[in-house]
């Protein structure tokens, strides 16, 4: 692995199996009494969140103290940044005061790689702009990997708002990665036109695709991209892509429901859809903590230095 | 030059003999169960309840721990080290927990062993058996039941296969040559 995780291009498919192989380490971590291990007592993990979210922010959160290492919450508000501090000057900050991580989330795509150009930290892209959510895809591989007990050959289809998702994006990069077939599906207006470059098919009809997933993941529809008119309305978005109960039954009946949340119930998916046994999406969240222990450990338990033969 | 610590004889003796002792120390194996140290640690775990339970008809819980996450070294290697699985199926609280490794030598395997086992429960004792003793502790820890004391240089090298994982059990010892050769 790489000092830094800021892509799913960044990962072989060997790096992929060592870090899911790690994190089912940490899911047995987390179902003990004490839930916490000394793997990174005296190390300091810095939450870097310059745009809101609650969810990611408390998983690293957890998943750093779970280690043992000490944990700083930046986020924008209130702080230096809201005094129009650069994100440089507050990179160096953080530098001086002797992050050995940085978990960085940010408005604007490639924020993280710029971060390693001033920083000697180890920095985890924790979603930045329209490019990449890699935790979140190694958590959804994982998710995946648990309940069809492989990757390689599974079917996938990526639901909805792919332009505008990161996490569609990473999760594609790393379906691809391990050898699982994707398709993305959505509105033309809402499918990137360089998207089969990635090795992944693209259809427009959902119905067509269906029946022969192993894996449905539904992404959330921002609302604010339906007054951008890149669809003409949440109804029509809802009949066409939603992830309706009638739809739900033409799933194979061992095809999982995936979602990355929050979810706009009554859009991209039905309510009792989201409430099925086939839906995972409350074990997606648990996974997300093991897998981003397993990253932390994985980045900051060895020195980094010239490895051994 | 290589050395024959062991044969699969001496190591099924060994067993044998401590599975006797602990029954004896513990008064029965009531309460004992048992936790192997990944990797080989397990095996040898395994096989020692399946004779406790032979001489005493009673089931013997084992469970396996892998101790990574609490090395007193991780950020000292260049890579984070390899991490295996932990199971541990039942409750260690107020249980006689006999930990159960191939070589004790620095003491720090052990060290790293009761922390975690402290993180699943408080039990009543914790005793260590061990394939083989091979000196040089760095932290004051001993061994309650030992397989064979064998002396060596730090420089010699110790190796325990067990069939489960190798094929066929021995305990080997590497010598160095007054740790000038290729040790």
């Amino acid at each position: 692995m790489n000092d830094h995780l800021l892509s799913m291009h960044d990962l072989t498919a060997a790096d992929v199996t060592r870090i899911l192989d790690t994190a089912g380490s940490f899911r047995e971590v987390g179902s003990r009494v004490i839930k916490k291990v000394p793997a990174l007592r005296g190390r300091t993990v810095v939450n870097l969140f310059l745009e809101n979210s609650t969810r990611t922010r408390i998983s690293f959160e957890l998943a750093a103290k779970r280690l043992s290492a000490d944990v700083i919450n930046f986020s924008a508000g209130g702080s230096s940044v809201a005094k129009g501090e650069s994100l440089k000057d507050t990179a160096l900050t953080l530098q001086a005061m002797g992050a050995d991580a940085i978990v960085v989330r940010h408005s604007s795509s490639g924020s993280p790689l710029q971060l390693t150009r001033w920083v000697d930290a180890h920095v985890l892209n924790a979603g930045d702009g329209t490019h990449e959510h890699p935790t979140q895809a190694l958590l959804d591989l994982y998710t995946m990997r648990e309940k069809h007990g492989r990757l390689d050959g599974l079917r996938v289809a990526i639901v909805g708002d792919v332009l505008h998702s990161r996490v569609a994006r990473s999760l594609s990069i790393g379906l691809v990665t391990v050898g699982a077939e994707v398709t993305l599906v959505g509105p033309p207006t809402l499918i990137p036109p360089e998207a089969p470059a990635w090795g992944v098919e693209v259809s427009y009809d959902l119905d067509g695709v269906i029946p022969k997933l192993d894996v449905c993941y539904v992404l959330r529809v921002q609302r604010e991209r339906q007054r951008l008119e890149y669809f003409p309305s949440v109804r029509e978005y809802a009949r066409l892509f939603g992830l309706t109960s009638e739809r739900a039954q033409m799933l194979p009946e061992t095809a999982l429901i995936m979602h990355p949340g929050p979810m706009n119930r009554g859009v991209e998916i039905d309510s009792d859809v989201a409430d099925r046994p086939a839906a995972v999406i409350e074990e997606q969240v648990t996974n997300g903590i093991a897998i981003r222990m397993a990253l932390l450990y994985l980045l900051l338990g060895g020195t980094g230095e010239a490895e051994a033969a | 030059m290589t050395a024959t610590a062991m044969a699969p004889d001496d190591i099924r003796r060994a067993l044998t003999r401590i599975a006797h002792e602990v029954i004896e120390r513990d008064k029965g194996a009531d309460d004992v169960v048992l936790v192997g140290i990944a990797d080989r640690g397990d095996d040898l775990a395994r096989r020692l309840a399946a004779e406790i339970s032979r001489i005493e008809g009673a089931e013997v819980p084992v469970g396996v721990l892998d101790i990574t996450f609490y090395r007193d070294d991780i950020g000292l290697r260049a890579e984070a080290p390899e991490v295996h699985e932990t199971r541990i199926d039942f409750d260690v609280s107020g249980k006689i927990v006999v930990l159960v490794d191939d070589v004790l030598y620095t003491g720090r395997t052990i060290r790293s062993a009761m922390d975690a086992l402290m993180d699943f429960g408080r039990p009543r004792k914790i005793q260590l058996a061990v394939l083989v003793d091979r000196g040089h502790r760095e932290l004051p820890i001993r061994a309650d039941f030992v397989g064979k004391n064998v002396p060596t240089s730090r420089a010699d090298n110790v190796r325990v296969q067990v069939r489960e994982v190798d094929g066929a059990d021995a305990v080997t010892v590497r010598r160095s040559d007054d740790g000038q050769g290729d040790a």
